[in-house]
């Protein structure tokens, strides 16, 4: 028995750690973007981000002053001022790219002509030399520092301002709201008729409705682009609008009716027998119970359109100030490939809404995944 | 702040046409047809036939002109050239069948196809089984699931930092060259590698869609009768058996309904491309492909809409085997 009991323990044991193991993978990498955001634009290329919370090491030189900054100290001339910035600690200096940790601090370099050279622990440097200098660019000294770790929000601030990201969430919000709210209402009347209500090819419409669930988005592109154009509607915020109701109406009519049929039928029955009209027992019985639906369809209607680029690169302008984040970001991608800081930052204004709905809400998510298929791109 | 204030004059707009309309449409109904009066019955009746298209007339509006339209301008176009004003029959699909960039492309969704929704539902089925039995299954489950809310441009920047590149010798800001090189090995520039760097570009989608599965599979997992389990495991079946013999054969029906939902997904996939390569270094799929003809340098709809259509045959199987199943739920 005790046995069965150890490998039973050590199972638990195994299976915990892998779940762990899972959920790291699956964090690190929003994680690492996340940590990645806070940092310093310099620290981030000096180091990788698990090493945020460690002071890093960088490498860089600093040019003494030049000839006419000299003072004559008795019978020498000297030039003095510091290598370090602001939070940084000295490692090693050197004076030439080939051996730039030549000389730890405090330690004194012998130079050409009976020049030397003195770089102290606390940065500051003192270059002397027995005859004036004529150079009037200073030598150039290789420093090795240690810069603590340093959390910033400066990222953001820079992102939201500079970077155009403030406008784009404007944007982005003018988009999604009403194209979350419009299918709803339209949909929640056409379930309501698709599961209560009999009248014939009412089975066509429904298979009709699942069969439009996964018609591709690419299809609708150029064709609505057209009709936009030749009713007068162009590229703008109507048309998208438009364009992500049409889009997501028929997941929205399929979870609703799902859901709508399965209400009790007697509430339904005995409000008719009490001689309500269909359109009260709509507004009054069926909107209040669908709630859970209702809910579970506007969390994916948001979450497909904010995260949307497709439509939004095909329904609205393509100016600067017209896109929408996800656009911004693309376009950041391709013109700051390498710039992570400003990457970093952006990713995350752009993806915190979602984020912040998925975990308010993620009941209903849920149980709208649950309800029926999702529909994908 | 000006187009904020267009947007909720919209909603309210949208929000009060839509009420005005079934609340008028019915009212009018009920005026024209009163279910009272000698013709009570007669005009119940009536009301009642043309009452279901004022509910649904709105919704077959919008589902015309954005869904089904769309297919049939497509067909045409696909038929006619670049400005869509010359017939050109099925010139613009042999013209498809010979391009190497279409191959390439079909070739690679054939590859995504194979790979995305099998490690998708592994990773899904792993981690629902793996959640269900720890006590913090389910703030494990929440981060598992997190990705989904996470747009494919936002996993394009996420993913991207990790396969960031830094020449030899520099200090790697890449998770994976870090560890790469760490292991001894020179840094790689991941989404270059030929061939290779389509599972880069997969990785990301796998990342997305396993916390889908997990959900669903998870669902389908407790749903399996305490009885089943306990006669299996009263029976002396291992954990092993108990899992691969008992419970993924009563999950089947879920399991083809998350692998049909991703394949879907798959065969429309376009952000991730288009954002992490834009389709260079033979990572091109049909939807970025489109987006090029489409909307690239001189645009040609005939050709784009020949491509959209073969992604629409594509899913024209699995949009069969869904109104089937439907149809056999509703009877």
């Amino acid at each position: 028995m005790s046995q069965i009991a150890g490998t039973r323990a050590r199972l638990v044991w195994a299976v915990n750690l892998a779940a762990l193991l899972l959920v790291l993978l699956w964090t690190v990498p929003t994680f690492g973007l996340l940590v990645s955001s806070f940092r310093d634009r310099d620290q981030i290329a000096a180091s990788g981000w698990w090493k945020a919370a460690f002071p890093s090491s960088a490498s860089a030189f600093v040019r003494a002053g030049g000839a006419d900054t000299a003072v004559q100290e008795g019978d020498l001339w000297v030039i003095s001022g510091t290598v370090l910035e602001q939070g940084q600690r000295l490692d090693a200096w050197g004076i030439t790219s080939r051996a730039p940790e030549a000389y730890r601090p405090g330690e004194t370099a012998a130079l050409k002509d009976g020049q030397s050279l003195t770089v102290a622990a606390d940065g500051s440097y003192r270059l002397s030399s027995p005859t004036a200098f004529a150079d009037g660019r200073g030598m150039r000294i290789f420093v090795t520092t240690t810069v603590p770790p340093r959390v910033t929000t400066e990222n953001y601030a820079r992102v939201i301002g500079a970077e155009g990201l403030g406008q784009a969430f404007l944007n982005t919000m003018t988009v999604t709201i009403p194209a979350t709210v419009i299918p709803i209402l339209i949909a929640a009347f056409a379930a309501y008729a698709l599961a209560w209500m009999e009248f014939p090819g009412r089975a066509l419409l429904i298979a009709a409705v699942v069969g439009l669930l996964v018609v591709p988005l690419q299809l609708a592109l150029i064709p609505l682009l057209k009709l936009h154009n030749d009713i007068g509607i162009g590229k703008g915020y109507m048309g998208i609008w438009l364009a992500h109701t049409g889009f997501g109406l028929p997941l929205a009519i399929y979870l609703l009716r799902n859901y709508m049929v399965g209400l009790p039928r007697e509430i339904i029955e005995s409000a008719r027998v009490d001689g309500a009209t269909e359109f009260q027992i709509f507004r009054r019985i069926i909107l209040p119970l669908s709630f859970p639906a209702l809910a579970s369809f506007a969390i994916f209607q948001f979450l497909w359109v904010w995260n949307d680029l497709l439509v939004a690169t095909v329904f609205l302008g393509n100016r600067h100030d017209q896109l929408v984040m996800t656009g911004v970001l693309r376009e950041l991608m391709g013109s700051r490939g390498g710039d992570w800081e400003i990457l970093a930052a952006s990713a995350f204004v752009s993806i915190s809404v979602p984020l912040l709905v998925f975990f308010a809400m993620q009941k209903y998510l849920v149980r709208g995944l649950l309800a029926g298929s999702v529909k994908g791109g | 702040m000006e187009q904020l204030s267009y947007a909720a004059g919209t909603i309210v707009t949208g929000v009060f046409g839509c009420v005005a309309w079934f609340w008028g449409s019915n009212l009018i109904l009920d005026l024209v047809w009163p279910s009272r009066g000698p013709h009570a019955g007669r005009n119940i009746l009536r009301a009642n036939m043309v009452r279901p298209w004022l509910f649904i007339g709105p919704a077959i509006l919008f589902l015309a002109v954005y869904l089904v339209y769309p297919v049939f301008d497509s067909i045409w176009r696909s038929l006619h050239d670049a400005g869509g004003r010359t017939w050109v029959g099925l010139g613009n699909y042999r013209w498809l069948a010979a391009d190497a960039k279409f191959r390439e492309s079909i070739l690679n969704n054939l590859l995504w196809l194979l790979v995305v929704p099998a490690a998708s539902t592994f990773f899904g089925l792993l981690a629902a089984q793996l959640t269900d039995r720890i006590r913090w299954g389910n703030v494990a489950k929440s981060f598992i699931f997190m990705p989904m809310a996470i747009s494919f441009v936002g996993a394009g920047v996420i993913w991207k930092f990790i396969y960031d590149y830094r020449a030899e010798g520099q200090e790697q800001i890449g998770l994976l060259n870090a560890l790469w090189t760490a292991l001894g090995h020179p840094p790689e520039t991941w989404l270059t590698i030929p061939f290779w760097n389509n599972f880069f570009l997969m990785a990301v989608l796998i990342w997305i869609q396993t916390g889908f599965a997990m959900v669903i599979l998870s669902a389908a997992l407790r749903g399996i009768p305490e009885e089943t389990i306990e006669a299996a495991i009263l029976d002396g079946a291992n954990p092993w058996q108990l899992f691969f013999r008992i419970k993924v054969p009563q999950i089947w029906g879920t399991i083809a309904v998350v692998w049909t939902t991703i394949t879907i997904t798959v065969l429309k996939i376009f952000d991730i491309v288009f954002v992490m390569t834009n389709g260079q270094w033979g990572t091109q799929v049909l939807a970025n492909l489109m987006y090029d003809w489409m909307f690239r340098g001189a645009p040609d709809y005939g050709r784009g809409s020949a491509i959209a259509l073969v992604i629409m045959a594509l899913v024209t199987p699995i949009m069969v085997w869904n109104i089937r199943n439907a149809r056999r739920e509703m009877m």
